[in-house]
């Protein structure tokens, strides 16, 4: 297929398709990060802005790092170091960035909606590493890249999402890349973290995490998110973590080859246990290289599209 | 659209025949010898390749797949090219790396590809097999194994075809006029 978008905004106008062809890169673009020389010339001349208004190790990194894998330049902007300190507006942030000529711009917002806006503004392409509470759609790509890769499909597949289900952004961009393909979703946590209306996105709800993890392949854990209030959702972190923190006396309930996964950063001890986390079932840190590999073809693919 | 058949199926077996010999006698054997097939064609004559030397040497020599599409100089001319993966699982230090492909034309290509080796390694030396030369290139690199010149006019274009990939083994040429 031809790759035509300009922007990567979320999981939720991708086509099965797209996802499938963006994977697909990705996994050419993997070799290149277990070569000795792990850089490659396809993007020379290229710059790529990363412009964070929230704090981010693993995105932000593996972002920078699948730019300068592809001979780009790279350029990183953080919202203490820009000027909204001093009162200017992310419009006019972006329009001042966009006349040193950057090929791609992108963006981690706390106001879901700020990349959409800004790619009807910018020339150049946007894309979204996240926007508040609404999508963080590289994640579910690396995620999916991530499930494919050691199930050997994405389809016919049970995955229970546990935690914070209301304020994570990454539950929502998963859940709407797991629906694209069939596969049946569990949301876990306590009602109060719990959204409305997830069943019109045939999705089924548990708030027992041992009724959520039967017979699934794969488990993926969030934690809390602090920053958007989901503790004042809770009682206690002890409760929580008494009632919905994974422990590897769960894992009997899941399916022999089951997956443990996690977006990080980890809360260890809350929402994963070390066993668990650093376990023979754990591919958290596999996300994490998978995620360069997934981030270097969208950025070729948005780059390399005919202009 | 008109087409003429420059090489037939026991004429490309042939060819591919003699760049097995002129490989094993260029390099005296085989020692340090490999072959990196350029996708997609110059895979499967690689493969041939291969398998002819086995024939004349009894030994496998190790065999790679090569995608250039990272190291294209047009890469934004092109609509969004499919990459692909890049398959060499042997140590190309110090080796004789022979890059194998269909038709040389430009050089350009095979520029790509030397870049992409060099990128993964250090060989010893990159030789080059092309089943057709077309002689007519852009960059000054020269093949040291060619099946046939062929001398293109406006409005024709040389294709090799595979049975593996177009369902028959032959080399012809189309005239759009």
């Amino acid at each position: 297929m031809e790759w035509k978008r300009k922007d990567l905004l979320g999981i939720r106008d991708l086509s099965k398709e797209e996802i499938l062809f963006i994977l697909d890169t990705a996994e050419s673009f993997k070799e290149v990060s277990k070569r000795d020389i792990k850089k490659v010339p396809t993007l020379r001349g290229k710059t790529v802005i990363t412009l964070f208004f929230e704090p981010s190790t693993r995105t932000r990194t593996s972002f920078e790092i699948a730019a300068k894998r592809l001979s780009a330049d790279t350029i990183n902007i953080s919202s203490t170091t820009s000027s909204v300190v001093k009162g200017e507006t992310l419009k006019d942030t972006v329009l001042n960035l966009q006349s040193m000529q950057p090929d791609v711009i992108i963006i981690r917002h706390s106001m879901a909606g700020a990349p959409h806006i800004l790619s009807r503004i910018l020339k150049s392409s946007v894309v979204n590493a996240g926007d508040g509470a609404h999508e963080h759609p590289t994640q579910a790509l690396l995620d999916l890249y991530t499930i494919r890769e050691k199930k050997g499909r994405v389809e016919n597949l049970k995955v229970a999402i546990i935690g914070d289900i209301a304020h994570s952004r990454v539950a929502r961009s998963n859940i709407y890349c797991l629906k694209k393909f069939g596969n049946e979703v569990v949301c876990c946590g306590p009602p109060s973290l719990i959204p409305p209306c997830l069943d019109q996105l045939g999705v089924k709800v548990e708030f027992r995490i041992e009724e959520a993890i039967k017979d699934t392949d794969v488990i993926m854990m969030l934690r809390i998110q602090k920053e958007r209030g989901g503790i004042s959702f809770i009682p206690s972190v002890r409760e929580y973590s008494s009632l919905y923190g994974l422990r590897s006396e769960h894992l009997h309930l899941a399916k022999k080859d089951v997956i443990i996964m996690h977006p990080g950063p980890m809360n260890r001890g809350v929402e994963i246990m070390d066993d668990v986390a650093d376990g023979p079932y754990s591919v958290i840190l596999d996300q994490v290289e998978n995620g360069v590999a997934v981030r270097m073809a969208i950025l070729y693919l948005l780059l390399g599209r005919e202009q | 659209m008109e087409k003429v058949l420059i090489l037939g199926k026991k004429a490309l077996e042939r060819v591919i025949n003699r760049i097995c010999y002129e490989i094993v006698e260029k390099n005296h054997g085989c020692q340090n010898l490999s072959l990196i097939g350029i996708r997609t064609r110059g895979v499967y004559l690689a493969s041939r390749i291969r398998e002819g030397i086995k024939s004349i040497e009894s030994v496998e020599v190790p065999m790679g797949i090569l995608d250039i599409t990272m190291y294209r100089d047009d890469i934004f001319k092109l609509k969004s090219p499919r990459v692909r993966k890049t398959e060499i699982s042997f140590d190309v230090n110090n080796m004789v790396v022979v890059l194998v492909d269909d038709v040389i034309h430009t050089g350009r290509t095979i520029r790509a590809a030397i870049d992409a080796i060099m990128d993964i390694g250090r060989p010893k030396k990159i030789q080059l097999a092309v089943i057709v030369d077309r002689n007519e290139r852009e960059l000054p690199i020269h093949p040291d194994y060619t099946g046939i010149h062929y001398r293109v006019s406006p409005g024709e274009e040389v294709l090799v075809r595979l049975k593996e990939v177009d369902g028959a083994d032959e080399v012809i040429v189309t005239k759009t006029e």
